[in-house]
């Protein structure tokens, strides 16, 4: 065995994985294994009893929005009672930010890896302010949310299937050029999302009314793309995933009490977990580090697939975020070059001179050098449905990797 | 009791990130208990009035700035108010963009940062620096090894792999070097010049060098090797390399080489390396009794200071005469002890095996006197054949018969001997002797395979000492000798001189040329260790990077054990 011969297998895999935007549709009709009473969520596979504030509040306003239950007590209730099914959206091809709680009935992108082939899937962007993604669910929340399902959804659908689809691969990597890092920033992004589906909206929805609230919604929230860039990282990652011998890390992801990552030479649903850290970084005007909540969501798979974080030299807009400059912006994606097994021959930023972004997070790397990856994030409130309290930085615990290394020594004989 | 003011700039516009950053600004300035900074729109109001931070009466839209202050007191408030465009432009300031100052963490991340860079100076804890030499090997770069501690045997195999890859290890322990002009760990401040150095002591090098500056000339390159490369074990293969860029090096006309005592062996070596240079070479190994003064291109120093002075002053007139060198070995028959010593000590540094009735050393010792092997240097004068007999002086027949039998040992390519004339010794030596010559020569030649030339057969060379009033006529007892093709000296150190040009001893192994045009770059280095290094390469005008280094696994032995057996399984 050679790991790094296995390592530029699964590198390649990652990097030649091409994602297209195929179209939406409901998540039980397309997500392996989807069905009526199972909630899907971001981070490792968690039990209801451990889960935090924030993703308890998003499964219970997924299941007023299923039906399921008719009020929160009832909800409680039934998941304290197991009446309900919990797994880990990693599992079923799928992503969403913060609690990224996706139930039957739910909208869902779909996106293709047109090089191999797997499919990937994520919830839509409710965008800004109470949002079931931060664990809220009230009244107002589950409109907005049916709205998406009904209106939004299907104005959504009908323009992809209307298209060949979207080159997510081609997008992300125009957006790098216009000051996006693809996690935290998803202002060009999403510009460039609204550009390439307002022509398609204005052809498929027949209302005058219906499309102008629908081109409004994807134009005013800077985070419309946000989820099916992530959704283009999965497909990304599980390419990359499965390859024998390779120490390259596939998924990282939290759950609101716990940090997991994925290596590509491990098992399919080996995860490695440790308590998940409270990040740092700014707050919203009334807001400060106590009012955190631990990292959540699988927008990680942003920095696993190399931007986000890792892309922090071509958006110094944002690296203020943590009270940086843009030579910080420069530091941080330096940084991840020395934990990372390659270069992306896609993702490249003009700051460093067209260099590709860091790309493939080997974990040999991470504990020689006790450099964990950097992570931008936006911060929950600890409180279900409070929302978004700011955002920062966050990194997982070394430990996670030392473990994945000594599972992985032991699996391989070393 | 708290205060709150409030002050709104209409139609500015701040990103949320710079406003978030200036509210945090606000909050750290004294007796300030909240504040609140955002874009007038409705959800920020909304946001503002959940956290109390909303004034009733306040008129602001989305365009407009809102800057909100709760404080302890009127004072407090008012005064952090006044300060918001002070911490706006504080960010500015402290914005000016410098990308180049980013430390790298491994060393594989410092060569992409300075791609350029071809040494690595490498000053870890000892346990750690092989493995780090061994990367920058990989990586291709030259390494100067401060570190001490390094294990023998990682020496031994650092420097061979550097060897097969035309790379140098200065080092371990390896505190000089001076390349293209850039001073590497200890260093002094020396111009540039046509002398290169080859160093196995750091001090020995910096004093050389200096006093080669302050008698007016200057350093092409110093090479330092580490004080254990001369010993058997390592074999000099840094010197070796050394020796052999500077040959090649058009801008080093005299070489200098400087050690502490050799092994032997190794010495023997490296003479017969500096003698293949073909260019001038100060030789100072301390301690170690030089063979001569000058052999050929080669001088011998006395001390540190002399070895600058003759490379600065030396008289190089050379006129070396490279006729093809003998491979087989040298007997030599002598009558007189002193002579055969002289000569012996004189050759040892170029010759090895060396042995002797008459010995320096005891492992020079020929076991059987009348059974010679590989070079061997007889004093017929010795006890042992003096039993029954006449001085060798005197008698030629026991010199004769040795000559006859050396003649016979097909090994053998030359042949020296002394006469030595004056009163009392045999009246016409070179009469009896020249005979036996001209014999010898005729039975080699008819023997030898016809292919082989007369000067790859036998070579007579001989010492005469004597003076023109001497009864015995020393310009026709020369003559004679020289008739019969006898190459005379009228000195020991001459003809030694003249033995040591004659034989290749270099039995040296396959040696990849390092690339001269990587020691002509100007210099770019990578700094993995002391930090003084890094800024002393900087203060000098070189590019360099330092790596923040840290020991694998942050010392976690466990982790850093598995991780060594990962890349070994890597290379497998």
């Amino acid at each position: 065995m050679d790991i790094d011969n296995a390592n530029t297998t699964a590198v390649n895999r990652l990097m030649e994985a091409r994602p297209i935007l195929k179209g939406v549709a409901t998540a039980r009709d397309v997500i392996p294994g989807m069905k009526d009473n199972l909630f899907l969520h971001a981070g490792p596979p968690i039990e209801w009893a451990r889960m935090s504030g924030p993703l308890r509040g998003a499964i219970i306003g997924a299941m007023l929005f299923e039906g399921i239950a008719k009020s929160e007590a009832e909800a409680a209730s039934m998941a304290e009672r197991g009446e309900v099914e919990f797994d880990s959206c990693h599992h079923h091809g799928a992503v969403g930010p913060m609690a990224g709680v996706t139930s039957a009935s739910m909208k869902v992108y779909v996106v293709e890896n047109a090089e191999h082939g797997n499919k990937s899937f994520s919830n839509l962007n409710e965008g800004y302010g109470k949002v079931l993604r931060y664990g809220a669910y009230s009244e107002d929340v589950l409109k907005r949310l049916r709205w998406m399902n009904d209106v939004l959804g299907v104005a959504l659908a009908d323009a992809l299937a209307a298209s060949n689809g979207i080159d997510m691969r081609a997008l992300i990597a125009e957006a790098l050029h216009m000051g996006d890092e693809g996690h935290n920033r998803n202002k060009a992004g999403s510009l460039l999302f609204l550009k390439l589906l307002a022509p398609l909206i204005a052809k498929v929805v027949k209302d005058d009314a219906v499309e102008s609230e629908v081109l409004q919604f994807i134009g005013d929230n800077a985070l419309s793309v946000l989820n099916p860039v992530m959704a283009a990282c999965k497909a990304m990652t599980d390419a990359a995933h499965g390859v024998e011998g390779s120490t390259i890390v596939t998924t990282m992801a939290r759950n609101g009490t716990d940090f997991g990552i994925r290596v590509s030479g491990l098992g399919e649903k080996q995860w490695f977990t440790a308590p998940a850290e409270i990040p740092v970084g700014l707050f919203f005007s009334g807001f400060s580090q106590a009012d955190a909540n631990p990292d959540i969501g699988d927008s990680a798979i942003t920095e696993t697939a190399g931007i986000g974080g890792f892309a922090m030299a071509t958006a110094p807009a944002i690296v203020t975020f943590v009270g940086g400059t843009p030579k910080d912006a420069m530091n941080a994606t330096l940084e991840m070059y020395e934990i990372t097994f390659a270069e992306s021959k896609f993702f490249t930023m003009p700051s460093l001179d067209f260099r590709g972004t860091p790309t493939g997070i080997d974990i040999r790397k991470v504990v020689e050098l006790g450099i964990t990856p950097r992570i931008n994030t936006g911060i929950a409130h600890k409180n279900a449905g409070v929302g978004q309290v700011g955002a920062g930085l966050v990194r997982p615990p070394l430990k996670i990797f030392e473990d994945a290394l000594v599972a992985f020594a032991e699996k391989y004989q070393l | 009791m708290t205060v709150v003011k409030w002050e709104v700039r209409a139609g500015t516009y701040y990103d949320s990130v710079v406003l978030m950053q200036l509210q945090r600004g606000l909050l750290g300035l004294p007796g300030v208990a909240d504040a609140g900074v955002a874009m007038a729109t409705p959800a920020n109001k909304d946001l503002l009035a959940a956290n109390h931070l909303l004034p009733e009466n306040v008129n602001a839209n989305s365009d407009d700035l809102l800057i909100v202050v709760k404080a302890e007191n009127d004072q407090s408030a008012n005064d952090a108010i006044g300060q918001v465009d002070e911490l706006l432009l504080r960010r500015k300031s402290s914005n000016s963009p410098n990308f180049f100052d980013f430390r790298p963490r491994s060393l594989s991340a410092a060569v992409k940062q300075l791609p350029e860079a071809n040494w690595v100076l490498v000053s870890v804890p000892g346990r750690y620096a092989a493995g780090v030499a061994r990367e920058a090997l990989d990586l291709g770069k030259h390494v100067f090894l401060y570190s001490d501690n390094v294990s023998l045997e990682d020496e031994i195999s650092l420097k061979k792999t550097a060897r097969e890859k035309g790379l140098l290890v200065m080092g371990p322990d390896c505190g000089t070097a001076i390349i293209n002009g850039i001073g590497l760990g200890f260093a002094n401040r020396v111009r540039r010049g046509s002398i290169g150095v080859v160093g196995a002591s750091g001090t020995g090098t910096q004093a050389v060098t200096a006093h080669i500056h302050n008698l007016g000339a200057g350093i092409s390159h110093a090479i330092g090797t580490g004080g254990r490369d001369l010993k058997s074990d390592v074999g000099a293969i840094t010197a070796h390399q050394a020796l052999d860029a500077l040959a090649r090096d058009d801008e080093t006309k005299v070489i200098v080489l400087i050690s502490k005592p050799p092994s032997p062996d190794v010495a023997t070596g490296l003479i017969a390396a500096a003698q293949g240079t073909g260019k001038p070479v100060v030789i100072y190994f301390i301690g170690y009794p030089p063979p001569a003064r000058k052999i050929g291109n080669l001088q011998f120093a006395i001390s540190l200071s002399e070895a600058a002075e003759l490379a600065v002053n030396g008289n190089w007139e050379l006129v070396i005469e490279r006729k093809l060198p003998i491979t087989n070995y040298l007997r030599g028959l002598f009558s007189g002890g002193t002579l055969a010593y002289e000569t012996l000590l004189g050759l040892q540094a170029s010759l090895s095996p060396i042995y002797s009735n008459a010995p320096i050393t005891t492992n020079q010792l020929l076991e059987d006197p009348l059974r010679s092997r590989a070079h061997t240097i007889i004093d017929l004068g010795d006890e042992f054949f003096m039993v029954g007999r006449l001085h060798p002086m005197i008698d030629n027949d026991l010199r004769i018969r040795r000559m006859k039998q050396e003649a016979a040992d097909s090994e053998v390519g030359m042949i020296l001997f002394d006469v030595v004339l004056g009163e009392g010794s045999h009246p016409d030596p070179a009469g009896e002797l020249v005979p036996v010559i001209r014999e010898i020569r005729e039975k080699r030649l008819e023997t030898r395979e016809p292919a082989l030339s007369r000067v790859e057969g036998l070579e007579f060379v001989a010492v005469v000492i004597g003076t023109d009033d001497d009864p015995q006529n020393l310009q026709a007892q020369i003559d004679q000798l020289r008739e019969a093709g006898v190459v005379v000296f009228r000195t020991a150190t001459e003809a030694v001189e003249y033995v040591s040009l004659r034989f290749v001893t270099s039995k040296q192994s396959y040696l990849t040329p390092v690339n001269l045009d990587q020691l002509k770059q100007p210099l770019a280095a990578i700094n993995v260790g002391l930090e003084s290094f890094y800024d002393s390469l900087l203060s000098q005008g070189a590019q360099a990077v330092h790596v923040e280094w840290k020991p694998p696994a942050s010392g976690n032995e466990k982790m850093a054990a598995l991780l060594a057996k990962m890349k070994s399984k890597k290379e497998n």
